[in-house]
C-alpha cells in the first residue's frame, strides 16, 4: 500500500461517484453534460496559453543543448549532424525525431550487476515501445472522437476508423487503438508499482493522470462494447456543445456522463500538471538549441547593465589623496608635472 | 535568444486544431436523424427484442445469428415471447430486411450520423428501395 497512488485512485473513484450520483440521483445532466465541459475547455485553453506564454517570456540564459554525438570540429573528424546539431536544419531533424519517435527514450539502457559481479548495461526498449504506443493510440483516439463533433463526418476520419477496425474483431468492430491505449497505460502504471526505483520517485501527480486515462479508456470501452449508451444522443449532445446550442437528449445513460466528467477533469487539470510536457517538449532548451557556441555568442537576455568601477577610475578619483599619503600611483598628477 | 514569435505561431495552430469542432459547425447544430419505420414494421409493433435493446445491441444479435447460421445451420430464432423469426438479414419476409425494407431511412441515417460503416453489405445484396419510401 502506497499513499501516493491510493490518493490518486481515491480521487478518481470519487470523481466517478460524483458523476454517478449527480446524474442518477440528482438529475444534474445540465451540469455534467454542458456546464462542466465548457468550463473545462475554457480552463484548458486559457491555462495552456498562459503557461506557454510564461515560458516564452522567460528567455534561456545559457546555451545548454545536450550533446549526444561528436561536436563539429576538425574536418577529418566526423561530425554528428543530428545528435550534436550546429544548424537550424539539424535542430529541426533532432526535434522531430524526439517528438515523433521519442529518441531519448530509445537510448534507455538498464544498469545491472551480473554474476561476478560484472557491471553491464542491458538493452531496455519496453518503456520506449509502450510509451510510443500509448501516445500514438491516445492521439488516434482523440482524433477519432471528432466523429461526434463533426457532421457530416469527413472522409479522412472514416478512413482512420476503417484502418483502426482493420481486423474486424467482433461487433461493434474493435478499435485497436482503444485496446492499445488501455493496455499501455496499464503497463505504465504497473511499471511504477513493481519497480522499486520507479515507485520511489513516483508521486501522486504521476499516478493521477494515469488513473484518469485508464478510467477514461475503461468507460469508453464499456460504452462501445458492453453496457452501451444511446450513441445518436451522444452525438446530438456533442454537436450541441460544438455549435453553442447545447441540448441534453434523453436516455443517454449515466456511463457517458462519468466518461465526460473524467475527460473534463483531464482537460481542466492539464495546464496545472506534468501533462504540460506536451508543449514543453517543443520548448526544451537542451534539445531545441543548436550547439554553435564556438562561433555564435549566446548573450543572456536577462543580463542587466552592471555598474563597474575599474582601478583606473578609482585612481582618477583618489589620485591626489594617494600621492599625499605616499602611495604608488600608475599615473602622476598632470599639475605636478607642469611645475 | 527569444523565440516568442515562433511559439505564438505554434500556439495559434494548436488552438485552431483544438477548437476544430467549433469552426466546423459554425454555430449551427446539424439536424438529428430520425429513423422511419415501414408500414409493415409499424404494424408489427415490436421487433425481435424491445426497441431499446435492439437500438443498442442489434449488431451483437446479428453477429450471433451469423455464427449460428454459418456454423450450426440453425436458421430459426425464437424470441422471449416464443415468436419465431428467420435468422437472416435479407432473405424471406421474416428476416430483418423483410420488415425494415427501407435501408436508407432505417439503417443509413443513424449509421452515417454516428460514422459507423456496417460491413453487412460487403457480402449481402442491398434490398431494392421501395419507390414509395424513397420520397
Amino acid at each position: 500500500m502506497n499513499q501516493k497512488y491510493m490518493y490518486s485512485l481515491i480521487a478518481v473513484i470519487v470523481l466517478i461517484l460524483i458523476a454517478y450520483v449527480g446524474v442518477e440521483a440528482a438529475g444534474l445532466q445540465v451540469l455534467f453534460g454542458i456546464i462542466l465541459p465548457y468550463i473545462a475547455v475554457l480552463i484548458f485553453i486559457a491555462g495552456f496559453v498562459y503557461r506557454v506564454m510564461d515560458w516564452a517570456s522567460s528567455p534561456v540564459p545559457f546555451s545548454i543543448p545536450s550533446t549526444c554525438g561528436q561536436q563539429k570540429t576538425l574536418s577529418w573528424i566526423k561530425h554528428d549532424k543530428i545528435d550534436n546539431p550546429t544548424t537550424t536544419t539539424g535542430v529541426i531533424i533532432r526535434m522531430m525525431l524526439e517528438i515523433l519517435l521519442f529518441r531519448s527514450l530509445f537510448r534507455n539502457t538498464k544498469f545491472a550487476l551480473n554474476e561476478g559481479p560484472k557491471i553491464s548495461y542491458v538493452w531496455e526498449k519496453w518503456l520506449w515501445l509502450v510509451s510510443l504506443a500509448f501516445h500514438y493510440s491516445f492521439l488516434v483516439v482523440l482524433i477519432r472522437h471528432l466523429r461526434f463533433f463533426l457532421e457530416p463526418v469527413p472522409v479522412w476520419l472514416q478512413w482512420l476508423e476503417e484502418v483502426d477496425t482493420f481486423f474486424q474483431l467482433g461487433l461493434p468492430g474493435l478499435f485497436l487503438t482503444g485496446a492499445i491505449l488501455l493496455g499501455a497505460t496499464t503497463f505504465l502504471f504497473l511499471r511504477r508499482i513493481y519497480l522499486p526505483e520507479m515507485r520511489y520517485i513516483s508521486l501522486a501527480a504521476d499516478y493521477f493522470p494515469l488513473f484518469l486515462i485508464i478510467s477514461i479508456a475503461i468507460t469508453g470501452i464499456l460504452m462501445r462494447y458492453f453496457t452501451k449508451v444511446y450513441i445518436v444522443g451522444v452525438k446530438e449532445l456533442a454537436i450541441g456543445l460544438a455549435s453553442f446550442h447545447p441540448t441534453i437528449p434523453d436516455g443517454i445513460g449515466v456511463l457517458f456522463y462519468i466518461h465526460l466528467l473524467l475527460v473534463s477533469v483531464f482537460f481542466a487539470y492539464f495546464p496545472f500538471s506534468k501533462l504540460m510536457h506536451m508543449p514543453g517538449i517543443f520548448l526544451s532548451p537542451t534539445r531545441n538549441l543548436a550547439n554553435n557556441t564556438r562561433f555564435k555568442r549566446h548573450i543572456n537576455p536577462w543580463n542587466y547593465p552592471v555598474e563597474t568601477h575599474t582601478y583606473e577610475e578609482y585612481e582618477d578619483e583618489f589620485r591626489e589623496k594617494m600621492i599625499g599619503a605616499g602611495l604608488p600611483v600608475e599615473k602622476e598628477l598632470p599639475v605636478v608635472e607642469k611645475e | 535568444m527569444n523565440d516568442k514569435n515562433k511559439i505564438i505561431i505554434g500556439l495559434i495552430l494548436f488552438f485552431v486544431f483544438m477548437t476544430l469542432p467549433f469552426w466546423y459547425n459554425m454555430g449551427k447544430a446539424a439536424p438529428v436523424p430520425e429513423t422511419k419505420l415501414t408500414e409493415k414494421a409499424k404494424l408489427a409493433k415490436e421487433c425481435v427484442k424491445p426497441k431499446e435493446v435492439m437500438r443498442a445491441e442489434h449488431m451483437q444479435l446479428l453477429d450471433t445469428w451469423r455464427d449460428s447460421v454459418v456454423r450450426d445451420a440453425d436458421r430459426v430464432y425464437i424470441n422471449e415471447k416464443g415468436k419465431k423469426f428467420g435468422m437472416s438479414l435479407s432473405t424471406g419476409d421474416d428476416s430483418c430486411m423483410g420488415c425494415h425494407s427501407n435501408k436508407a431511412d432505417f439503417c443509413d441515417k443513424c449509421h452515417n450520423y454516428a460514422s459507423v460503416r456496417e460491413y453487412c453489405w460487403d457480402c449481402h445484396i442491398e434490398p431494392p428501395e421501395p419507390p414509395k419510401e424513397k420520397k
